[in-house]
């Protein structure tokens, strides 16, 4: 049996009050001696700064395991408002929205067993969700990665964090080429 | 000349008949929109160029994905009429269906979230400067976790068409935002589900983004008297079925 799919449609300008929550951007537990950040900034296809996307970062959980862990927007059934996590857990998902600048900033973990954090960027604009992937400089084997080895060298640098600081990563995404500078590689997965 | 409604229209058929002209020239059926659909302008900076590149690694972290829980979600969540100390104003509905996998198989346990504009087409929203009244007693929002069937339901009011800048007289018809997490991350969908007979959808160039005609029908509810409740609300089911690939060892347990 193969149910055809619901269509998608566009996160639309006002998903702001409703999707993201509080620590969205904080995977890692809070003072968590190996956290890194990585940031960067969500340009369109004149090179403008997005104002309002949404991103979302999948990885797997400190011990490897991509069972995924539970309370990532935890609710006060008190107040109805958000608690925050728990400051113990790290359940792999995170979700930040890019602010006035087009800017996000997220803070986990590195990944455990691959180099890479999964995206997911939504838009105004943008009909459909687009997957891409994070690539930490520092602990990928670009040989030895199909899809990184895949891609000629100037594409492949689109899905490579810049070390800025020591546990600091750029990560820019360009939804489209500008003219000057080249589009991140979005994927698709059969 | 700023674009009227007749130029997106015309812009509207344009990529409908071009894209049935595809299908009967063996083109696969497209079921989700195209990224560069330029009767709604907002796309035409905003998708990629490069064709999307395939990434076939069975071990990919993709075909896993995030898991919610109970403490993801409190009772009132699902209920968008009770989250303030008075009644919003409007029409109550209730709004409930499944959500499967392209094998039909429920999605279960996973998080469903909604947003939407109050039953004047404004959103709690501060660039939603609309002029139509906010409700100090409707937010808008609502967030459930699926059952064993991988059934969802909400209670909230039926949202108000509105405006937008697309092009002039532009007019959204009455929509309620749907986010869905699947076993992987591939499957993760963002929706809106639309509701029968509204005059507005032929004009709407996000609705009508999904150029064929069978899946264009599927972000529409049904009217289900059944679920409408005396004296009280009427009901709308609308399931989702959700695209993409799961790992078969993810699947196993759920």
């Amino acid at each position: 049996m193969s149910l055809s799919p619901t269509p998608s449609q566009t996160v639309g300008p006002f998903y702001g009050y409703a999707l993201p929550f509080p620590d969205g951007e904080n995977v890692a537990p809070a003072g968590h001696p190996e956290m890194i950040t990585v940031h960067g900034v969500v340009h369109d296809g004149a090179g403008a700064p997005v104002p309002d996307a949404l991103l979302e970062f999948w990885q797997p959980g400190v011990d490897g395991s991509r069972r995924g862990v539970a309370g990532s927007l935890r609710r006060d059934p008190v107040t109805g408002g958000f608690l925050g996590r728990n400051g113990l857990d790290f359940t792999g998902f995170g979700r930040v929205a890019t602010d006035a600048d087009g800017h996000y900033t997220l803070r986990t973990l590195p990944p455990v067993g691959v180099g890479y954090l999964s995206v997911t960027v939504f838009a105004r604009g943008l009909m459909r969700q687009l997957h891409t992937r994070a690539y930490l400089r520092e602990q990928t084997d670009i040989a030895a990665d199909p899809l990184l080895s895949s891609l000629a060298p100037g594409r492949q640098a689109t899905l490579l964090t810049t070390r800025e600081q020591d546990k600091i990563h750029r990560f820019d995404i360009r939804l489209q080429e500008d003219g000057v500078h080249e589009e991140t590689v979005f994927l698709e997965f059969p | 000349m700023p674009l009227t409604q007749a130029d997106i229209s015309a812009e509207i058929s344009q990529a409908r008949e071009a894209y049935l002209k595809a299908v009967a020239a063996g083109d696969p059926v497209r079921d989700h929109p195209a990224r560069d659909y330029a009767p709604y302008r907002s796309s035409v900076l905003r998708h990629p160029k490069q064709p999307l590149v395939s990434v076939g690694d069975p071990e990919a972290v993709e075909l896993s994905g995030p898991v919610f829980g109970v403490t993801d979600v409190t009772a009132l969540d699902h209920d968008l009429t009770r989250q303030h100390v008075g009644e919003p104003h409007g029409e109550r509905i209730t709004v409930t269906g499944r959500v499967l996998d392209r094998a039909g198989r429920p999605v279960r346990g996973q998080l469903v979230e909604i947003w939407q504009a109050n039953a004047s087409g404004r959103y709690a929203h501060q660039r939603d400067d609309h002029a139509a009244p906010l409700d100090p007693n409707f937010t808008g929002v609502g967030r459930c976790l699926t059952n064993d069937d991988g059934e969802y339901q909400f209670v909230t009011i039926k949202p108000g068409a509105y405006p937008w800048r697309n092009h002039v007289n532009a007019w959204r018809p009455a929509h309620i935002h749907f986010s869905l997490f699947g076993t992987a991350f591939t499957q993760r969908l963002v929706t809106q589900m639309y509701f029968p007979g509204d005059p507005l959808l032929p004009y709407d160039p996000i609705v009508q983004s999904v150029t064929d005609d069978a899946a264009r029908q599927r972000l529409v509810a049904t009217y289900d008297h059944g679920l409408s409740r005396p004296e009280w609300s009427l009901g709308y089911r609308w399931d989702i079925v959700l695209d993409g690939p799961a790992a078969t060892w993810i699947e196993e347990g759920r």
